[in-house]
Order: structure tokens, then C-alpha cells, then sequence
């Protein structure tokens, strides 16, 4: 686009340019405000109005033992559903970008049907199932509901990614006396790498942070959100604003280090 | 899928035959573990017959590992799809269809009485009627709200999209980056964030009375009463807010295909910039367009946190009338049947929607 501009048409590039601001803003306005108030000493039990600077709750980030004690299940949570969730949505990924295969459209409409699916159908349907079953709802339970919802994201996720690949590679490989094994080893776990760590870290920010879904499945198990939400009528800590915070910048590291990682990649291979 | 054919000069018809053999019979197991699965799971089969099920279901699974072994390369080649797509999709079987059907089935019962836990299935069309005429109101108010913020997010999110694609130069990683930030922010304390943030004794509400806007702000309802947090337009703003990136992110994804010489062509051809954007850029963006409403529509019509945290009592949506009748009220039909009724209004713009645009888009 680089092209002599007229005079109106420098009007309009301008306003353009001021609504992509203003929508960053939008969108960053609560972010810095969890960070701010990370760094708050509320007056009372309500960290919502500035007060003054602290690096106390920095320096105490577990003071709140209950929420300490759900941030930890949290991240357990999102440990299991995300290595279980990752292993079974690369296979459909791959099924589905590598082969062709009967059903084919009739297996990608099912596939985004649980993304298309309100959070609040797939949490309460799922819980008629546990009530069905007279399973106790509890941890096992929120696992469970997180890998469900987590499969076709990472399923959608890897496939966008790994869509264009040359897989005569791997034919090369066979050709060459390779096993499948030594194949998939060396050469289809290589290619679909990239794809997938990039589903699992965003499908393991995704089970830290699911709120509805897991709070019809949770029974008296709180998560993270689940605490924050239940305890808000008493308290808001600062330490919650801390762990967001914590999340959020180990989140966007890991994502800075797969970008820096596939530059460096790039660059060598030229 | 773009692989050619591997034998596309198979004379020999029997090997075709023995191919297309082993392609029905990776289906066959599939689509036969699917529905042993789906009847465990809705419990049409219990007891005795479970187990027997279940051995079934285990069965096709051998056979199917059995035959990719003893049929040789060509036959792995065929089943080995089928094998892939077994686990993950028995586990959506079981834990997304069968749960549509519990839900269908507990909005037919009944509970006993106030007080009872367990409700009886006994065919009970009356949740239905209860659901429309108690809650029509929160209905209305969920597709209403979920409708205006995705416009909204389609007004935000479109030219953010496209000085992402086409002006961010170098800074253009960086941009989509931070489109993809609030992703990693917990969805909850944003809200809350908004909520004081919007609170009358807030930097928002306080720099609209300094200024004076309070009346101006009241005239277009975004204001009530000389507040800015529990009304209709603090939750719309932030069903918007939430759900921006989701517009975003579609909208540049299909920005990004449109090469900047088809611009180019379309300005050497004496059109001016903004009829370029609309004949050129704007028809091959529509269908990012499209999956962006959807990806923000269908959780802005259930959502039930942002009415929570930034509404009142009168702008209470759908979502938030089934997730107090069945957590707190405890009344799960009622529940189940407004769940239901929401799914399938919503499945059924999905299927129309799809049918035109294909799910491709949708990632």
C-alpha cells in the first residue's frame, strides 16, 4: 500500500489509525489495571481502590492460604487436561491434514461443534451427565470437562497449522528404510511440533482460566476463578492480582521464546 | 489433503477393491465404537449388557490394530486415520454428545417436590412452557446484548484487523501479540477490573463528571442515573471488551491472504483507496468476518459473568438464569430445558451459517 494519498483520503487513513488505537487501549485498560493493583496496599479487604505503593504482596504472593490452595489446583488441573488434551487432539489433527479419508466433512462439522457449543450448555449438559451417572462432581470431573472442551481447540489449532505441509517427507523417510517409528520420530513429530506447543500453551492458559464450564462440574472443589468468584462478596486480595499477573508473564515469555525461536529458525535456514 | 492419490494407476481393480475394503472397514469400527460408546454413555445400555458393550467396543478396537498390522503397508495406510481419530473422538463422544442427550432428558423430568435432589424423568414438556414464560425477558436480553456487542466488536475489531495486516510494517508480530495478551489474563479479574474501573468512585466515572458528559452520556443510555457500572452498556461493553480478540483474530487471518498487488491493481485501474477497500479487500475479508461473529456471538449469548459483575438485576441474560437455577436454586430441569432451547437456537444459526461458509474459517 504505498501510494500517493489525497487530502480526504488522509483524513480517513487517520481516523482508521486512531480506532486501532483506541481498540488497543480498550483492550489493554483492565490488563494494566491488574498489574497497578498488583502493586497496591488496599485499605480493607477490597483491593479495588488505590491506596498506596507496595512490593509486599510481590514479596508474599501465598499469603492468602485458600487461594494459594486453588491456584496450585489450578495449575494442576491445567497440567493433566492439557498433556491428555494434547495428545489426542494431534492425532485428529493429523488424521484430518494427512490423510483423505470417508466422513472427512462430516467429521470437521463434529469436531467444531463442542467450540460452537456456549460454555454454560457444555458446563450444565455435562454435569446432567455426572447427576445421570451419580458421579460425585469434583476434581476428576473438572479434568475431565477441560480435556473436553480443549480437544478440538487443539485439534482445530495443530491442523491450522501443519495445513501445506510437504508430506512426501515422509514417503522420503520410507523410501530411504526408515521404520515408522524412526519416521514419525524424525520426521513427523519435527514438522508438527511447533503447531503443537503453540495449542498447548494456549489450551493450558485456556484450563487455568475456565470459569463457567467448571463451575457447574466443580462440586466443592474450587479452581482459581472459582475461588476469586466465590470469595468476592468477603474479599479481594492483592495476591490475586499478583498470580494473573504471574500467569501473564510467563504466558506472553513462552510466547516471546516460540517467535524469537522460529526467527532464528528462519534466519539460519537462509 | 492435498496428497495425490497414491496408486492413482492401479489396474488392478482387486487391490482397489481390497483398498476401498479396508477404508469402510476403518469407518465401520469407528463409527460402531462411537455408538457402543454413545449408548454407555446415555445409558441405554446398563448392568450385564455394559459390560458386554464395552467388550464390544474393545473388540473394535483390536480389530481394527489387528488389520493395520496383518494387511500390510496400503491397508496401515488406510486405517491409520481412522486409529488417529478414535481416542479423541470416543472422548467427545462420550463427554460432549452423550451429555446433550442427559440434558435433553433432565429437562423432561421432574423433581418430586421443592425440595428433592434428584428429578424424575417422566416425559415433563412443562420445564419448556416454565422456561419461555418465567425467563423469556433473559432470553430476550441474552441475544440482544450478545447481538450488539458483536456489532461492536465488528466496528473495533475490523480496523483494528486491518492496520494490523496491512500498516504495521514491522511492528506487525508485535501488534498481534498484544491482540493475543488478554488471552493469558484471567477472564474473571477483567471483569472485576471493569467493574471498578467503571465504579462510581472510578477514574472513568469521575473523569465524565469533570468533564461535564454525564448528560450528554445519559442522553445516548450509556449512562443511568448518573452512573456507569450496572447498566444495560457496562455489560455490553463488556461482553465487547471480552470477546474483541475472538473478532480480531479471524478477521486478520483472512486480511492477511489478500495480496497488497490486487490493491495495487485495483488503484492502477483509477479507483480510489476506499473503493478498492470495498470491491477488493473487503468481499475476500468477509468470511473472517463471519467466523468472527460467530466466535463472539455464540459465548456473548451464554455468558452470565459480565451481567454478574457489571449489570443489575434488570439486565440479567440467559446464562445467568440457568446457572442459578441449576447451582442455586437447585431446580436442574428448569435449567436443563433453558439450556437446551439455547443450544438449539444457537445450533441452528451455526448449521446455517456453516452451510454457506464451510467450518474451514472457523479456525
Amino acid at each position: 500500500m504505498t501510494r500517493a494519498i489525497t487530502a480526504r483520503g488522509r483524513v480517513g487513513s487517520w481516523a482508521l489509525n486512531l480506532v486501532a488505537v483506541v481498540g488497543l487501549v480498550y483492550l489493554f485498560v483492565p490488563i494494566v489495571w491488574i498489574v497497578v493493583f498488583s502493586f497496591n496496599r488496599p485499605n480493607g479487604r477490597y483491593n479495588i481502590v488505590w491506596q498506596r505503593f507496595t512490593l509486599d504482596n510481590w514479596l508474599d504472593p501465598f499469603a492468602d492460604a485458600d487461594l494459594t490452595d486453588a491456584f496450585q489446583r489450578s495449575l494442576k488441573i491445567a497440567a493433566i487436561s492439557t498433556a491428555v488434551a494434547v495428545v489426542l487432539g494431534s492425532m485428529i489433527a493429523l488424521a484430518l491434514s494427512r490423510y483423505r479419508f470417508r466422513g472427512l466433512a462430516g467429521y470437521n462439522l463434529f469436531l467444531v461443534l463442542p467450540l460452537t457449543t456456549p460454555e454454560v450448555v457444555l458446563g450444565s449438559s455435562l454435569a446432567t451427565l455426572f447427576i445421570d451417572w451419580d458421579v460425585t462432581r469434583g476434581f476428576t470431573t473438572v479434568v475431565i470437562a477441560h480435556i473436553m472442551f480443549q480437544v478440538s481447540f487443539v485439534a482445530l489449532t495443530v491442523r491450522a497449522r501443519v495445513r501445506g505441509f510437504d508430506w512426501t517427507l515422509e514417503q522420503a523417510a520410507q523410501d530411504l528404510g526408515a521404520s515408522p517409528l524412526v519416521t514419525f520420530r524424525r520426521v513427523t513429530f519435527p514438522l508438527i511440533l511447533p503447531g503443537v506447543l503453540a495449542a498447548a500453551l494456549l489450551s493450558f492458559a485456556l484450563s487455568i482460566d475456565d470459569f463457567i464450564i467448571t463451575l457447574f462440574n466443580a462440586g466443592s472443589e474450587t479452581t482459581f476463578p472459582l475461588y476469586i468468584n466465590g470469595s468476592f462478596r468477603v474479599q479481594f486480595p492483592p495476591q490475586a492480582n499478583v498470580l494473573a499477573t504471574v500467569v501473564l508473564l510467563v504466558s506472553v515469555a513462552l510466547m516471546l521464546f516460540g517467535v524469537l525461536r522460529s526467527i532464528r529458525r528462519k534466519a539460519t535456514a537462509r | 489433503m492435498s496428497e495425490p492419490d497414491p496408486t492413482p494407476w492401479a489396474e488392478d481393480t482387486l487391490t482397489r477393491r481390497a483398498q476401498r475394503g479396508s477404508e469402510w472397514f476403518g469407518l465401520a469400527t469407528l463409527l460402531g465404537a462411537g455408538a457402543l460408546i454413545l449408548a454407555i454413555g446415555m445409558r441405554l445400555v446398563t448392568g450385564a449388557l455394559a459390560a458386554v458393550a464395552v467388550v464390544v467396543l474393545v473388540g473394535f478396537v483390536v480389530a481394527l490394530i489387528v488389520a493395520a498390522v496383518a494387511g500390510g503397508l496400503e491397508a496401515r495406510r488406510r486405517l491409520a486415520p481412522y486409529g488417529l481419530l478414535k481416542p479423541g473422538t470416543l472422548f467427545l463422544v462420550l463427554f460432549y454428545l452423550a451429555p446433550l442427550f442427559s440434558l435433553l432428558r433432565s429437562s423432561l423430568s421432574t423433581l418430586p417436590s421443592r425440595f428433592a435432589v434428584e428429578a424424575e424423568f417422566d416425559w415433563n414438556f412443562g420445564n419448556y412452557g416454565d422456561a419461555f414464560s418465567d425467563f423469556g425477558a433473559q432470553f430476550g436480553r441474552g441475544f440482544l446484548y450478545a447481538g450488539i456487542a458483536t456489532v461492536l466488536c465488528v466496528l473495533i475489531g475490523y480496523p483494528l484487523a486491518y492496520v494490523i495486516a496491512f500498516r504495521s510494517g514491522r511492528w506487525r508480530n508485535l501488534l498481534l501479540g498484544l491482540v493475543v495478551v488478554p488471552f493469558f489474563t484471567s477472564y474473571l479479574i477483567r471483569t472485576i477490573a471493569w467493574s471498578s474501573l467503571l465504579a462510581d468512585a472510578g477514574p472513568i466515572a469521575g473523569s465524565v463528571r469533570w468533564l461535564h458528559l454525564t448528560g450528554l452520556l445519559e442522553a445516548a443510555q450509556v449512562m443511568d442515573n448518573g452512573r456507569l457500572i450496572n447498566t444495560p452498556a457496562a455489560v455490553i461493553g463488556g461482553l465487547t471488551y471480552n470477546f474483541l480478540p475472538f473478532m480480531i483474530l479471524p478477521i486478520y487471518v483472512s486480511l492477511e491472504k489478500v495480496s497488497p498487488a490486487l490493491v495495487d491493481a485495483a488503484q492502477d485501474l483509477y479507483s480510489s483507496g476506499f473503493r478498492a477497500f470495498r470491491k477488493v479487500v473487503l468481499p475476500l475479508s468477509i468470511p473472517g468476518v463471519f467466523a468472527g461473529t460467530l466466535l463472539t456471538f455464540i459465548p456473548a449469548a451464554g455468558d452470565f459473568v459480565n451481567a454478574e459483575y457489571l449489570g443489575n438485576p434488570n439486565t440479567t441474560m440467559i446464562g445467568n438464569s440457568i446457572q442459578d437455577q441449576f447451582l442455586v436454586q437447585n431446580n436442574v430441569p428448569l435449567a436443563s430445558a433453558m439450556s437446551f432451547v439455547l443450544m438449539v437456537i444457537i445450533t441452528v444459526a451455526v448449521l446455517i451459517y456453516t452451510t454457506f461458509l464451510g467450518t474451514e474459517e472457523l479456525t
